[in-house]
């Protein structure tokens, strides 16, 4: 009922601005924003989901953390802000997922100083509640910021002591039973970065994944996506492009995992609305390409 | 009134305050974006002193006795000196180290793994592809060779673009447009979620409309 009543508004508003370009008459581009967010909010009030499959690039980095044996390492930066947060959240979360539920061994850290924040959030709405079980020290640890950007990255690939002497709680790493046979990012067994920025994945590749010879993976803005690309499969085992790919990663762990079904999946939840706005979206290229084209066989200017 | 509630309502306010620039540029607007502007710059501000200045330049050099730290605490005092007229010469000390530093940082790991791995990584899955790779893979693979030689011969400008050579520059361009356009695809699907994160925030959140 919800895809149908979506289908007449939203159809029904571009033919009439196909109509209004044919005729050769302007849309305010205040109409056209309203339109999008119009598309958007009835996708989401009436909750339009589509069904979504694992990529290759996406797989891989599933398969990676699901074949690890017990007890791995497994480092997870925060490497985002609050603009990014919509999109790259729920990878960090679905990541936070799948690595406790395998019974990994999870190190947060961040590059951006407000990644410590959105890591806070994470461990209160999903860590804490969903795997009470998990200690701090053993399970799971939070190294917190750390300024510097990549020089960071450069140094910790040596040795995590020099630049993390404590935790983010002020707790020094020796005392942490998860430390103890770690000694740099070399002793990792997969090191993921989400993010979208600088430093992001592309600073963890140059700066930890090459030069540390560690298994590289990470979850990435739309925006930055096409840019790391070219790193996969040798540089980079998976990459996860924006709610697209969040969402694919999200499925196939519900797939795989179906307790997680009723937890909150916010990129799924995403990618119904994310997918009627782009259906806008190119049919606004097709009508302003359809006014372009008359205007011109008239010889009119736009 | 609860926190959550008075937080609720402060956030949806100045969502709507930013969304309102598409309307027109306005005050509601204008008194919303230096809130965000002047939170920024303090969490930054504070951030950068708990962690830089007091966790590791104060910490290390009076509690810990690490006193190579004192080089980084006077190469930052000296950034300073641009404050002041004239002596804002003494910044461009610390700025040159800066440069030379990172310059060095980068240099051999943007050689290494940045260039020499792609090259190699094309190169070497072109020819494995070619040695037995499926027909998927192998297109793949020439496609990816031919938009990087092709590529590049756009870019190299000390031959007219003419003839042959004019001919492979073309389809060089044509793979970069295909490129920007692709990139400018991922670019409105990234602005796109930003969008529906906050009107999801206004419904549910907000006026929860949706559960």
């Amino acid at each position: 009922m919800g895809l149908i009543i979506s289908a007449v508004v939203i159809g029904g508003g571009l033919l009439w601005m196909l109509y209004l370009s044919i005729k050769g008459q302007d849309v305010d581009r205040r109409i056209v924003y309203v339109f999008v967010g119009a598309t958007v909010a009835l996708a989401i009030i009436f909750r339009l989901e589509f069904g979504e499959v694992a990529t290759p690039i996406v797989k891989s980095v599933f398969d990676k953390i699901e074949n690890l044996p017990a007890g791995s390492k497994i480092v997870l930066s925060y490497d985002f802000d609050p603009a990014m947060a919509p999109e790259v959240n729920p990878m960090a979360n679905a990541f936070i997922r799948h690595i406790l539920e395998k019974k990994h061994r999870l190190y947060f850290m961040s590059l951006w100083a407000t990644g410590q924040s959105l890591l806070s959030v994470s461990l209160n709405d999903v860590l804490k509640p969903e795997f009470p079980d998990a200690k701090y020290g053993v399970d799971y640890c939070n190294l917190g910021y750390k300024a510097g950007n990549e020089g960071v990255l450069n140094v910790v690939i040596t040795n995590f002591r020099k630049m993390f002497p404590s935790d983010a709680n002020g707790n020094s790493l020796d005392s942490l039973p998860m430390f103890k046979d770690v000694e740099s990012l070399k002793d990792m067994d997969l090191l993921i970065s989400v993010g979208g920025g600088k430093p992001g994945v592309k600073e963890w590749i140059l700066f930890a994944g090459d030069p540390g010879k560690v298994a590289m993976a990470g979850g990435s803005a739309a925006v930055s996506a096409p840019l790391l690309y070219p790193y996969w499969p040798r540089q980079l085992i998976g990459l996860l492009g924006g709610t697209k790919g969040a969402a694919e990663y999200e499925a196939e762990l519900i797939k795989t995992y179906p307790r997680f079904k009723d937890k909150s999946m916010p990129a799924l939840r995403m990618m119904g609305p994310q997918t009627m706005a782009h259906v806008v979206i190119i049919a606004f290229i097709v009508i302003g390409n359809v006014a372009y084209f008359r205007s011109r066989k008239k010889g009119g200017q736009l | 009134m609860d926190g959550a509630v008075i937080s609720t309502w402060l956030a949806a306010l100045l969502t709507l305050g930013i969304m309102s620039f598409v309307y027109k540029d306005n005050l509601y607007y204008k008194i919303c974006e230096a809130i965000f502007i002047g939170i920024s710059a303090g969490y930054w501000f504070i951030t950068y002193f708990w962690d830089s200045l007091y966790r590791i330049a104060w910490i290390g050099v009076v509690h810990e006795g690490r006193y190579v730290l004192l080089g980084g605490v006077v190469l930052g005092a000296m950034m300073l000196m641009r404050l002041f007229g004239k002596i804002g010469w003494i910044a461009r000390w610390p700025l040159a180290f800066i440069v030379g530093a990172t310059a060095g940082l980068k240099m051999m790991v943007y050689f290494t793994t940045n260039a020499m791995a792609q090259i190699h990584g094309t190169v070497d899955d072109t020819m494995v592809a070619f040695g037995g790779g499926d027909l998927y893979d192998l297109i793949g693979r020439l496609v990816i060779l031919i938009g990087t030689v092709t590529g590049l011969i756009y870019f190299y400008f000390s031959k007219e673009h003419k003839g042959l050579f004019g001919g492979v520059a073309k389809v060089g361009t044509w793979f970069l447009m295909i490129t920007f356009g692709a990139s400018f695809g991922y670019t409105v699907m990234s602005r796109m979620s930003l969008l529906l994160g906050r009107i999801e925030f206004l419904l549910t959140d907000w006026l929860k409309l949706v559960k």
